[in-house]
């Protein structure tokens, strides 16, 4: 072994050479690989060995990392040049969805070009925080209350259009995106409290005209799953079940019984955590969690590198947002939050999400390999 | 304004901008904090609790689906039933203990004679279960099959018989179109269902009574919660929460009447619908040709759907309550009725039918069916002998929207809102309708044949039996009722109230009038159903019609003898009985059947006589035995 270090260190650089010169960050690079690697292992246990599954999932990830690191070589100028434009063109795709988009699951969600269907809300958790990154770095110094409330505009409006749809979890990512940017531009302490008031207040609108008697019923079900065993409270007492059993190191790989006995249900999506905290344990969910943790400090320090107000406030807002993508789910999963349809970043079984994700890391990825004065 | 931008602004907005990353970093870390707190109390705290629920005794919730109520006809004979149907299980696990599954199969093909693509089938669902489940192999065996099976049983472990439940119609044929059938719910029909109700349920109401009622037959679902072992294997149950089983109906509907009309429409299509006047149900509903709902119930094959579908007859079509017509020379009473109300007419009143009505300085003429014309004619020999002459000038006279507004109250053109779902309207022109659909302007034209039913105007068979009946009721309106009461467990727990307290105002001496010229069609002399007067001590009003308009389209390759009745009107009938105190109302159309007397006025009889035979036996048919 030891006589290889050498040739193995040499062709480790050379691999380093070319990410670099696809302007690829290496240390996002690989814990990236990583986690992708991880939901390929407990993807094919919680499909029930189902190849084809796996197959698909790997084609997925290959297209989404193909473009991220297509986005990655694009000058994050160019970003910031199309902001307006591809948010003006997200927000009418998201009409458009609503007048003539196809019911997939209940759920007006998707647009049929013909050729392939698309989710432009996938498209707007990426836009949105471009837009508000423009715009707050033109007016950064002079936050006041027209641009603060042209900024909630910007915000509201896909917002508002995704939980038509409905799709609650999407929506709350949008918002939470867009938060972000303005908490990141610097806006003042006395405005955040003034905002989050605003926000406290718009619950009571948004529970009694804007959600879904199944939305309503979902968090209502949190508080007593029991009530309702066989309909709502179904996912979520099994899912608890699935984690509390694995314990502190699980049942091993394959050995989850609620999903392999089909207890589960959305075993391979929405639920995948559940499945990983049985067959790996509490010692596998702290390792996912410090992977998570690791991709989020990586993010935040190419956002404190980054070198215009732009680049900061984008790279800040697309890192909050994927840890929003985490709590949530991981939340809702183990039972502290409602059922939102939001997958498990990285791990979950599924394209359209995955596609976003890398795309947004892409993003980061030209922040970072962009910089016209290198910091050393 | 970026033109204010300086270094020392750059530097604190720096400043800024990492004191919110290291403050959104905490957050981060607090959250993620309270993530692996609650995941500690899962997996340390409840791991005993858990682990006992999943690894050694797991809890399976499984649904127990309920009984689907029973449909009955008014004597309580069995419409709709639920019968076992006999599937057979391959636990493969079991049949590998004790030999081989392919051998195992290979004899099962032998002795049941089943076609390869089961097998094939059989070997895909096997790879997506897990190796201790049963895989449905057979269903709905029929009981030969289930006999040779039982004999060989020895020779097969791990191949089981289970029973379950399917949907059974005694007579189909005659149910049909009113009692409808299950179906496998599909896809779409999973969506809008409760999913907690539906879960261990196959079939759904898709037409009729079936379906308008699911609500009630479907009943509730209860469940049972399975302790299981690592395997999935049951152990013991914890807790069971019965299901209920789906109300029960009871139709208004008169099975053996049913019959008696289904025969009577023999060799024709059409529709008979009649009703109890005197509280508005539905004792006869029926639509020929029919079909075998049954077929329908575990998924019809391709071939036998196409057939239906494809038949120049539409069998699958209900035409007592979507079929629209024009009613003809059935609407007369009516107008006559109408124009008694409006004092246009007097009822001795005569006019002069040479044979033709010509609007003045018009050159058209609007012809009688009799040819040389009636003569001198009042109203009861203008509805007697049908004379259309008559009822052309009393249309001019009463005007569209005279007519409408009466004809309206009889409930042509509107539903009867009968319990079914899909009816149809029928039609009764006005001025407002021609505007709108046709774009034109009423003519006086318009009117005058829509004075003798034909035009525009539109009925169903359940409309026309609706207004007869109402019109025998003297006005009281009679609204048609399917489903006569509801029990649970043996206990009648709904009887509909029968609604019909509305009233037409209408003047019972003109009533009289009307019945007495109805009563002369059958009984009177030169009336146009005097036939089935014969051999009964009571009387029947009716009222002949025929239609112009053919709706069944005809295949060319079609016998000399059908392609001849293809050009033939439409044949119609409407009647009640007896007329001193009225009990039954019936409407009859026969497609191309030509005349309404001599064609559709028997079958109403039919029905009537039997009806009135085993209502009370005072009423004598002394052609009951011929």
């Amino acid at each position: 072994m030891k006589t290889n270090d050498s040739s193995q260190f040499e062709s480790a650089s050379l691999i380093g050479n070319i990410l670099r010169k696809l302007h690829v960050d290496i240390p996002l690079f690989l814990v990236l690989t990583l986690s992708c690697l991880l939901s390929f292992i407990i993807l094919y246990s919680a499909s029930g060995k189902n190849d084809d599954v796996l197959i698909r999932q790997i084609v997925r990830i290959g297209i989404a990392f193909g473009l991220m690191i297509g986005l990655a070589h694009i000058n994050p100028e160019q970003f910031k040049r199309y902001s307006t434009f591809l948010y003006g063109v997200g927000i009418l795709l998201l009409i458009a969805v609503l007048l003539v988009g196809e019911i997939g699951k209940g759920a007006q969600r998707w647009l049929d070009l013909g050729f392939f269907r698309f989710q432009p809300s996938e498209m707007i958790k990426i836009t949105t925080p471009m837009m508000l990154a423009w715009y707050l770095s033109k007016h950064h110094f002079e936050l006041k209350w027209k641009q603060l409330l042209i900024a909630m505009g910007l915000i509201l409006t896909p917002t508002l259009l995704i939980a038509k749809q409905p799709d609650l979890g999407t929506s709350l990512l949008v918002a939470s995106s867009g938060v972000a940017v303005l908490f990141f531009a610097g806006i003042s302490w006395r405005l955040i409290v003034i905002i989050a008031t605003l926000i406290a207040s718009f619950i009571p609108v948004l529970w009694f005209y804007l959600m879904h008697d199944y939305q309503r019923g979902r968090v209502l079900t949190l508080f007593n799953p029991e009530a309702d065993p066989m309909g709502r409270g179904y996912h979520i007492i099994q899912s608890k079940i699935a984690i509390g059993s694995g314990g502190i190191y699980g049942k091993g790989w394959m050995g989850s019984t609620q999903a392999q006995l089909n207890y589960l249900p959305e075993s391979s999506t929405d639920f995948i955590f559940a499945v990983f905290a049985e067959e790996f344990g509490l010692a596998g969910c702290l390792g996912l969690l410090i992977l998570y943790l690791l991709i989020i400090g990586r993010c935040l320090y190419i956002a404190v590198q980054a070198q215009n107000t732009y680049c900061r406030l984008l790279a800040g807002s697309l890192t909050f947002t994927f840890f929003v993508y985490v709590f949530v789910n991981i939340g809702m999963v183990i039972g502290i939050l409602p059922v939102v349809g939001v997958p498990l970043p990285l791990i979950s079984y599924g394209g359209t999400s995955m596609v976003t994700l890398l795309g947004s890391f892409g993003l980061l990825m030209s922040i970072h390999t962009h910089k016209k004065f290198l910091a050393h | 304004m970026s033109g204010r931008y300086t270094i020392r602004d750059a530097i604190a907005e720096n400043r800024i901008f990492f004191n919110r990353v290291v403050i959104i970093f905490i957050l981060i870390i607090v959250s993620m904090t309270g993530l692996v707190v609650r995941l500690v109390y899962l997996q340390i705290e409840g791991f005993e609790y858990y682990a006992t629920l999943a690894t050694k005794n797991q809890i399976r919730i499984s649904s127990i689906p309920p009984m689907r109520g029973v449909i009955y006809d008014r004597n309580g004979v069995v419409l709709a039933e639920n019968r076992p149907a006999y599937n057979l299980k391959i636990f493969p696990e079991k049949v590998k203990k004790n030999g081989n599954l392919k051998e195992t199969l290979a004899r099962l093909q032998q002795l049941l004679a089943i076609p390869d693509k089961k097998i094939i089938d059989f070997y895909k669902q096997r790879k997506r279960r897990k190796y201790f489940e049963t895989i449905p192999f057979l269903s709905n065996l029929t009981e030969e099959e289930v006999a040779r099976f039982a004999v060989m049983r020895p020779f097969f472990p791990g191949v089981e018989i289970n029973v379950s439940s399917t949907r059974y119609y005694s007579h189909g044929l005659l149910t049909a179109h009113v009692v409808g059938y299950v179906g496998r719910i599909n896809k779409k029909e999973l969506k809008s269902l409760p999913f907690a109700e539906y879960r261990g349920t196959h079939f759904v109401g898709k037409v009729g009574v079936e379906k308008s009622y699911e609500a009630l037959l479907h009943g509730k679902a209860g469940y049972t919660e399975e302790e299981t072992n690592a395997q999935g294997r049951s152990v013991n149950t914890l807790r069971k929460v019965d299901s209920q089983s789906g109300a029960n109906l009871y139709l208004t509907l008169d099975i053996k009447l049913q019959e008696v009309a289904y025969n009577a429409l023999e060799g024709y299509n059409g529709a008979i619908v009649a009703i109890e006047i005197k509280t508005g149900d539905v004792l006869v509903f029926t639509s020929r040709p029919s079909f075998d709902p049954n077929l329908f119930v575990n998924g019809i094959s391709t071939k036998d759907y196409r057939a239906l579908q494809d038949s120049e007859d539409r069998p699958m079509f209900n035409r007592a309550l979507r079929g629209q017509y024009p009613p003809g020379s059935t609407i007369k009473p009516f107008m006559g009725l109408a124009g008694l109300e409006y004092g246009v007419i007097k009822p001795r009143e005569s006019i002069y039918c040479p044979g033709y009505y010509k609007l003045p300085n018009v050159k058209h003429r609007f012809r009688d069916w009799k040819r040389w014309g009636h003569g001198s004619t009042n109203l009861k020999k203008a509805i007697t002998q049908s004379c259309d002459v008559y009822f052309y000038s009393l249309a001019m006279t009463l005007g569209i929207d005279r007519m409408h507004s009466f004809m309206s109250k009889f409930g042509f053109g509107q539903k009867t809102g009968i319990d079914l779902q899909g009816e149809k309207s029928g039609l009764f022109p006005s001025r407002a309708w021609k505007k709108e659909h046709k774009k034109k302007v009423w003519y006086p034209g318009n009117s005058i044949i829509t004075g003798i039913g034909q035009g525009f105007t539109l009925t169903t068979p359940l409309q026309l039996a609706r207004a007869t009946a109402t019109l025998a009721n003297y006005g009281k309106i009679v609204n048609p009722f399917l489903v006569d009461r509801i029990t649970q467990s043996n206990h009648t727990i709904s009887v509909f109230t029968k609604p019909g307290k509305a009233s037409i105002p209408l003047k019972a001496k003109n009533i009289d009038e009307i019945i007495a010229a109805m009563v002369n069609v059958v009984h009177g002399q030169g009336g146009t159903a005097r036939r089935i007067s014969t051999g009964i001590n009571y009387q029947i009003a009716g009222k002949t019609g025929t239609a112009q308009v053919f709706t069944v389209k005809q295949n060319e390759t079609y016998n000399s003898h059908k392609l001849k009745k293809k050009l033939h009107d439409h044949a119609l009938f409407i009647s009640f009985a007896p007329v001193a105190d009225p009990q039954i109302a019936v409407a009859v159309i026969v497609e191309n059947g030509g005349h309404g007397g001599s064609v559709a006025a028997p079958m109403a009889a039919k029905v009537i006589k039997k009806f009135l035979a085993d209502y009370d036996p005072k009423f004598k048919d002394n052609n009951e035995n011929q």
